[in-house]
């Protein structure tokens, strides 16, 4: 256990030091002048110079990507140009609106598909195992930020029940900052749960096909207690992983979500960055998510090993 | 209750998932086709003067803030769509598969380096990974092919990989290799057709997200550029004009969707036609 988890820990610290190094050789080191990028090309030649200075520029590139890196690990990711403030601050304050988004989601997501794949597994075959199956389909197939878009169509523009967009904040209290929040985490929630929902019902048909649960049934365990305690307990393994990766999916479908809301989270801080050039900020950002990524991975792999022996003897 | 009926169903039976896939897919094929030769509109045709118009004989499903037509957009975004995402599957297979086929047959650093490649690839979202470099390389339809394309290579190397791998340990594998057979020769002759029905789904899959993540990047305006009409440019126009002209909102988000269900489905049902011990599975 101890080998396989140091391995999987290296893995995880190399996969993220590789990410470090793309992130930086695309947008650093690829032809183009992140100062000239940043100001465009009407930009006066002292002011270049004064940013080029001002952003390490005159450095050659590997101190730059030393200095960037050793800064992020004591928690300083540089300075934004746009907001003249601290990358890390801007993060965190945005951080307050993406993590219960995407909480907000995960929790939706897992209360409309649990129920939905263990509804279908139950009915195999059957009209409501198609209907179940059909939902899955249908809401992979339905592009989030369409959805988003249908959401304010019907819940703001034709009921006025919410905003179409925008984010109070979290000082005037709870409510009205979760009240923003529940379109945008239903839109979210969507492709999740259809995909979470599928997961389930073939996790739940597949323990179902387990022998255990057979000797179980013929014991004469009622429906009820062989689901809870016997089938579902053991089709949560899958689930869980599933749960794990879509995480990905998530951050990338907040980028675009947070966007349809005018939502000042961490997708349309990087979303915004992008178009404005602040190389900074989107360095800081995309690097954040992609080790929160792995480090979900790694934790979903940690998990899997625990509960699942099996994973660690295969190479 | 569960039967082993799929199990034992007759293995000729073509899976319904793939008959309604093909013929959603053949649909946007056809529409995207007959857009080349025909729209009820020139498609970037401005016309101030009708500017968001419902639906009406001259214009079926309307028009948008510019007055163009909504049906004659929607089919040449179709055409758009499916010429994006095409180009970013294929990239997919012609940079994957041989990094895959590779891995497999030389094991050893070729393989850790595609292992890794992906696992590196795949910390970034595919979306985020394109909606940055569509904002470094500027935003257009080649800029996002590529973008969404780099992601592609990624998953078709690791599938081709884990494929050929499966490929590699059968017998006749081994035969081939005792009898002289180099391993180039052993992968063009038995490895690349053993993984070519693999490689056909997962591709199937990932024209599926690549309709999506296109979408997703011309609705943040980095992607297919106007005046050239795509679904998600659309959306992101209509969005301006939700009170007043709903209705373009919910088409092009329409037209999406039914292009990626059709793709889903006949990426199901080409994997229960060619692989039926692996029932449906999911990917995003």
């Amino acid at each position: 256990m101890i080998a396989f988890l140091s391995r999987r820990l290296l893995t995880l610290a190399v996969t993220a030091w590789l990410a470090t190094l793309l992130v930086f050789t695309i947008l650093n080191v690829l032809p183009g002048d992140p100062a000239l990028l940043m100001l465009g090309t009407e930009a006066r030649p002292d002011t270049l110079a004064a940013l080029r200075t001002q952003m390490g520029l005159d450095q050659p590139a590997v101190v730059r990507y030393l200095r960037w890196v050793a800064g992020m690990l004591t928690g300083d990711f540089g300075v934004s140009y746009t907001y003249a403030r601290p990358v890390g601050a801007l993060i965190l304050e945005r951080l307050a609106v993406t993590l219960p988004l995407a909480g907000f989601a995960l929790v939706l997501s897992t209360l409309i598909a649990l129920p939905l794949g263990l509804y279908a597994a139950a009915r195999h075959e059957r009209a409501g195992d198609w209907a179940v199956m059909a939902f899955g389909q249908v809401g992979i197939a339905v592009p989030s930020f369409w959805f988003a878009i249908l959401l304010i169509l019907g819940f703001a523009v034709q009921l006025g029940w919410f905003a179409a967009g925008g984010f109070p904040g979290w000082q005037g209290g709870a409510g009205p900052a979760v009240k923003a929040l529940v379109l945008p985490a239903v839109a979210l929630a969507l492709p999740e749960a259809a995909i979470l929902a599928r997961v389930t019902r073939s996790a739940v048909l597949d323990t179902l096909r387990e022998d255990y649960v057979r000797t179980a049934r013929a014991k004469g365990v009622s429906a009820w207690a062989l689901m809870v305690r016997h089938v579902l307990p053991n089709a949560l393994i899958p689930i869980s992983t599933v749960l794990g990766l879509q995480f990905a999916f998530l951050v990338a479908g907040a980028v675009v979500v947070e966007n349809v809301f005018t939502l000042p989270g961490l997708g349309r801080l990087v979303y915004q960055a992008i178009s404005q050039r602040d190389l900074i900020v989107v360095q800081g950002v995309v690097v954040l998510l992609a080790v929160l990524v792995v480090a979900v991975n790694f934790l979903v792999d940690v998990a899997y090993a625990v509960i699942d022996p099996r994973p660690r003897v295969e190479t | 209750m569960t039967s082993d009926a799929d199990l034992d169903a007759p293995r000729r039976r073509l899976p319904r998932s793939l008959l309604l896939g093909a013929a959603l897919t053949g649909l946007v094929v056809v529409v995207a086709l007959l857009s080349l030769l025909w729209t009820p509109h020139p498609a970037e045709q401005v016309r101030v003067i009708a500017r968001l118009r419902p639906p009406s004989a001259a214009n079926w499903l309307g028009t948008d803030h510019f007055g163009r037509d909504a049906l004659s957009m929607i089919m040449v975004g179709a055409r758009n769509s499916l010429a994006v995402a095409a180009a970013a599957v294929g990239i997919g297979i012609l940079g994957g598969v041989p990094l895959g086929l590779v891995a497999a047959a030389r094991r050893g650093w070729p393989d850790e380096g595609v292992a890794r490649m992906a696992d590196l690839l795949f910390a970034f979202p595919a979306l985020l990974t394109a909606i940055l470099l569509t904002a470094l390389l500027g935003p257009g339809a080649i800029n996002a092919v590529l973008a969404l394309g780099v992601f592609n290579v990624a998953v078709l190397a690791r599938v081709t990989r884990g494929a050929a791998l499966q490929v590699w340990r059968r017998e006749f594998v081994r035969a081939a290799l005792a009898l002289g057979r180099g391993p180039t020769a052993v992968t063009v002759v038995h490895v690349l057709p053993n993984v070519a029905g693999a490689v056909i789904v997962q591709a199937t899959i990932l024209f599926a997200v690549a309709i999506l993540n296109e979408a997703a990047l011309s609705y943040l305006g980095l992607g297919i550029q106007p005046p050239a009409p795509s679904w998600g440019k659309m959306l992101g126009d209509a969005q301006t004009y939700l009170f007043t002209a709903p209705m373009q909102a919910v088409y092009p988000g329409a037209a999406i969707a039914l292009a990626v269900l059709g793709l889903n489905l006949l990426g199901d049902g080409l994997r229960d036609l060619l692989d039926p011990r692996h029932k449906t599975t999911t990917l995003g």
